[in-house]
């Protein structure tokens, strides 16, 4: 690719899933629109849900999902290894995500209760930064193709990669949606990054924090607005710990 | 300026006509909230129906049918060495009908900003010519405080504006096309009895106002509490989330943003409203913050309303619609806010308290 004296050179890019539910991949092929364009900034080295041929020479990696098995350990340390840009891509790999609830419990009564009378080797959910060094997350359960996209093009060009650092109340303000608070719900939209367009306070559900924490969130006055408007401190709490992606601020007072 | 007055009847006729006939927009109830009130917004409307006419105030302003919140400047396409920059400034005619004196005003105070100074913004300007503005009177919420403000009269910026007599309206028409549309409706001039009642209608609406923010001297007292640990106190209980400017009808900064297209063939430069209470919204180039502290950036959202910039002639450009603080989900509103500063500065003159060190 060429233009005004430059050369812009494909991107060798491989997708690897861990512990998900291939969601975040499954947006790469979405946004009809543009995934020709997509496409042709590109050098697909190995992605399951695209194509079957498979090479090692990416420089790369967009990981999806948690770790929650040895063998996913000693993969990732793998491509760590080959990857010259890793990403924990989608809320599962930059923040452990929903399979994080699975900590709550013990693994025994897990397994029991899952996959009863088997044997299953597992252990507690880890995001990707526990186990290898991450040079770029995307966060979003889904990830925003939109996002995506714009980021790709970026590394594409060599443009400055950045995400959106204000909370999802900003982008709900241009929706023109009534705040779900002045409804009587709780939303994490104060305390939770932009760059969706506040998609699910659009649709009058609160925002669970999928995308996790804005640039220096206010966690304590953020609970007592909670506590002012008298809504449960027990559902703010669930919904915080929904993708587990506000560790080391979950813990204040709420 | 034109007086006529207008059977209700009969101007339901004139803007069915009217808002079928164009692109329009006016207030309507999206919601009631959980303590059973309705919540409005200025949303499209094809009949007259469609309008809440006994609407009380819409959440967010009438601002973005001017400034959008996103909106693209220009466009580029890049051929061999060449690029070719597209710029598109049209904006298609629209009817706006329902807004309030505040909103009008704040109309008012945009122009001064956009257009009036160095760089006039033919944005701005193509979108405004382009709105046929219907202003409608109405009686104050408990926390309107645009009479502080001498902001809840009005008599220029808008195309027609109307006052609720009763069963009539009497109409204020400030632009011709008004003047010609309205010429196949029946209207009439007012009698002494119509004056009467608007004089009634207009001392009623400035009666019923419950808040008061004392605005006399803002600008120095600001000045002078520039370090008040005032700001602190209540940037201690900022979200930074911007809503406040997002939602208010005078707040228009803004953010711009280059892309390239997906197939790297073009780019588009966009802007963004964006709001001085946003952590990044004074950081730089290599990530310098110069408002790192949520204090620092409250305080200078106030500065911006009640002092004014340069390019505003250091004018006030708040109307007192408290949308801001209506849905600040942090409490932090205007009148709180200034009253805390006035009660600093007085308990100052009793207490004669050295002033703090500027850093
Ligand atoms: S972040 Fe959400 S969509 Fe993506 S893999 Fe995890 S669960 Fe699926
Ligand atoms: S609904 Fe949620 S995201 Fe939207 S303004 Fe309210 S708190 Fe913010
Ligand atoms: S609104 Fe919240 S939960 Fe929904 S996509 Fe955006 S960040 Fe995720
Ligand atoms: S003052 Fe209120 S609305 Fe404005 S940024 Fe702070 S918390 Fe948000
Ligand atoms: S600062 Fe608040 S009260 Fe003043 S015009 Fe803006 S939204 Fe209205």
């Amino acid at each position: 690719m060429k233009h005004r004296g430059f050369t812009f050179e494909k991107l060798k890019i491989a997708s690897f899933d861990f512990t998900c539910c291939e969601g975040c991949q499954l947006q790469l092929a979405n946004r009809e629109s543009t995934l020709i364009d997509f496409l042709e900034l590109l050098d697909i080295k190995n992605f399951r849900e695209l194509s079957s041929e498979q090479f090692d020479d990416y420089d790369i990696a967009l990981i999806e999902g948690s770790i929650s098995r040895q063998d996913e350990v000693e993969r990732l340390q793998a491509i760590r290894r080959q990857a010259k840009t890793l990403v924990a891509f989608g809320s599962c790999a930059c923040f452990g995500g929903v399979n994080s609830l699975k900590n709550k419990f013990s693994l025994k009564e897990l397994v029991a209760e899952v996959y009863p009378g088997m044997k299953v080797e597992t252990m507690p959910v880890k995001k990707i930064s526990d186990v290898v060094k991450v040079d770029l997350s995307i966060p979003g359960c889904p990830v925003n193709k939109e996002e995506v996209e714009r980021i790709m093009v970026n590394l594409a060009t060599g443009s400055l990669v950045t995400l959106p650092k204000h909370p999802v109340c900003f982008e709900c303000k241009a929706q023109l949606n009534t705040c779900l608070f002045e409804l009587g719900e709780i939303c994490l939209g104060p305390i939770t990054r932009g760059g969706c367009n506040a998609v699910c306070t659009t649709g009058k559900t609160p925002c669970l924090g999928c995308r996790g924490p804005s640039e220096e969130i206010n966690m304590p006055a953020f609970v007592e607005l909670v506590k002012a408007r008298e809504l449960s401190l027990d559902d703010l709490q669930e919904k915080i710990a929904f993708y587990n992606a506000f560790e080391g601020f979950s813990n204040h007072e709420a | 300026m034109i007086y006529k007055v207008i059977a209700k009847s009969e101007f339901k006729r004139f803007t069915d006509a009217l808002l079928r006939d164009n692109t329009s927009f006016g207030p309507r109830q999206v919601d009631t909230d959980s303590r059973g009130k309705a919540v409005y917004q200025f949303l499209p409307v094809t009949s007259s129906d469609d309008v809440a006419f006994n609407y009380t105030v819409t959440a967010s302003s009438a601002k973005h049918f001017f400034l959008p919140f996103r909106e693209e400047l220009s466009r580029f396409v890049f051929q061999d060495q060449e690029w070719d920059q597209q710029i598109n400034y049209e904006a298609d005619p629209i009817v706006l009908i329902g807004l309030r004196a505040c909103d009008i005003s704040a109309l008012n105070i945009l122009d001064d900003v956009l257009l009036k100074g160095h760089f006039p913004s033919p944005y701005y300007l193509a979108k405004r010519k382009n709105t046929f503005v219907i202003g409608l009177d109405h009686l104050p919420l408990p926390d309107c405080f645009c009479k502080s403000m001498s902001h809840h009269t009005i008599s220029t910026g808008f195309n027609l504006f109307c006052s609720d007599i009763g069963e009539d309206y009497y109409l204020s028409i400030n632009s011709s096309k008004a003047f010609n549309f309205l010429k196949e409706f029946d209207t009439r001039d007012p009698l002494d009895d119509d004056n009467c009642r608007l004089v009634e209608r207009r001392k009623i609406i400035s009666d019923s106002f419950l808040s008061e923010v004392d605005v006399t001297a803002l600008p120095s007292i600001l000045d002078i509490e520039f370090d008040s640990p005032v700001w602190e106190k209540w940037g201690n209980k900022c979200l930074n989330c911007g809503t406040c400017a997002m939602v208010c009808p005078t707040c228009y900064c803004y953010s711009v943003e280059e892309s390239f297209a997906t197939n790297l063939k073009g780019a588009t430069r966009q802007k963004k409203l964006y709001s001085c209470n946003l952590v990044d919204f004074a950081e730089v180039a290599g990530g310098h913050n110069f408002r790192p502290k949520n204090g620092d950036r409250l305080k200078y959202r106030y500065y911006h309303q009640h002092r004014g910039f340069a390019e505003n002639a250091n004018q006030q450009i708040c109307v007192g619609c408290n949308r801001c603080g209506r849905a600040c989900l942090a409490g932090i509103n205007p009148k709180d806010v200034i009253n805390d500063l006035r009660m600093e500065k007085e308990s100052c003159l009793t207490n004669i308290s050295s002033s703090p060190d500027r850093i």
